[in-house]
């Protein structure tokens, strides 16, 4: 219960500096405190591959991704730091309606869960169980029983991702090995010689 | 609630940690111009979505949630992928980085 409410607080405090922060890496640093908070909740849920999964791709792959193309970006873009915030006038009671529209939906979720009946408790392993709930086991088991065709669904969309990022930032002309570059040079050069001293 | 003394605290406390996580990232959309704060923010309520989808899957003690969850993270890094190189390709050779300023498509 502690827990959950110091990681409450850390969660916020380091949203709204992901959110108010003045340069983008204080942005990422924001976001990796964030997410080992949520990491640390998703433990305190017994979802432990999800932490663990909370942890790598996130932390350990979509924050290094963003810390990149920082980097990548930082390097020709003189005034990146210092982005211009501007906020349309609309913003303010389109937030606020959105707020208010969200807490309702999810009270009245909350109201529809509370009329369905609870499953018997009985069925439940105990917790540290190798087949406990939220466990490794548990959760492969269902990834790869009944939810297969979304699990597999899962790898189609990393595939059409990896060449959409492909096709967008990638380069174009095809790689050749700069030997092989250089040995194409060579023979250029070679050919225009021999042309020229038959003229 | 079904077996609401399994969570740690009541699945209220869940719902209000999300919504606020999530208005958070709202506000950081609509306020930054920024294009990779906004990805960030995105993050933020994506993960807010996260949250609440496990934690009814551990009041209802149903790892449907976990499946939705795994799903949302694969997503997220596909659209944080994606978006990342439309970043790449569209800020490389400008001075400034401002969303605003990118308008070629709207007509």
């Amino acid at each position: 219960m502690i827990l959950f409410y110091a990681m409450a607080i850390v969660l916020i405090l380091s949203a709204i500096f992901v959110v108010t922060a003045a340069k983008p890496v204080y942005s990422v640093v924001g976001l990796l405190a964030h997410f080992a908070a949520l990491a640390i909740l998703y433990f305190s849920l017994s979802a432990e591959f999800l932490g663990v999964i909370q942890i790598i791709v996130y932390s350990g792959a979509i924050l290094m991704l963003f810390l990149f193309v920082i980097a990548l970006l930082s390097s020709g873009v003189a005034a990146f730091s210092e982005g211009p915030n501007r906020l349309p006038k609309i913003a303010y009671p389109a937030a606020g309606a959105l707020a208010v529209l969200l807490g309702f939906l999810v009270f009245a979720a909350g109201k529809f869960h509370a009329a369905v009946p609870a499953a018997s408790k009985a069925a439940v392993p105990p917790v540290g169980a190798a087949n406990a709930f939220g466990s490794v086991a548990d959760f492969g088991r269902a990834l790869f029983t009944v939810d297969l065709l979304p699990f597999e669904i899962t790898a189609f969309i990393l595939m059409v991702a990896v060449i959409g990022v492909i096709l967008l930032a990638g380069d174009a002309t095809p790689y050749v090995p700069v030997r092989k570059r250089q040995r194409i040079v060579d023979q250029e050069m070679r050919e225009a010689v021999i042309r020229e001293g038959r003229h | 609630m079904p077996h609401a003394d399994l969570l740690p605290v009541a699945i209220g406390n869940y719902i209000g940690l999300s919504l606020v996580i999530f208005c958070i990232g709202i506000a950081g959309v609509l306020l930054r111009r920024n294009p990779l704060i906004m990805l960030m923010s995105i993050e933020l309520m994506w993960n807010a979505a996260n949250l609440l989808f496990l934690a009814f899957s551990r009041a209802w003690l149903n790892n449907a949630g976990h499946i939705f969850a795994f799903l949302v993270i694969t997503v997220a890094a596909a659209e944080a992928a994606i978006g990342l190189a439309i970043v790449v390709i569209v800020f490389r050779n400008a001075q400034n980085v401002d969303v605003d300023e990118v308008a070629l498509l709207k007509g």
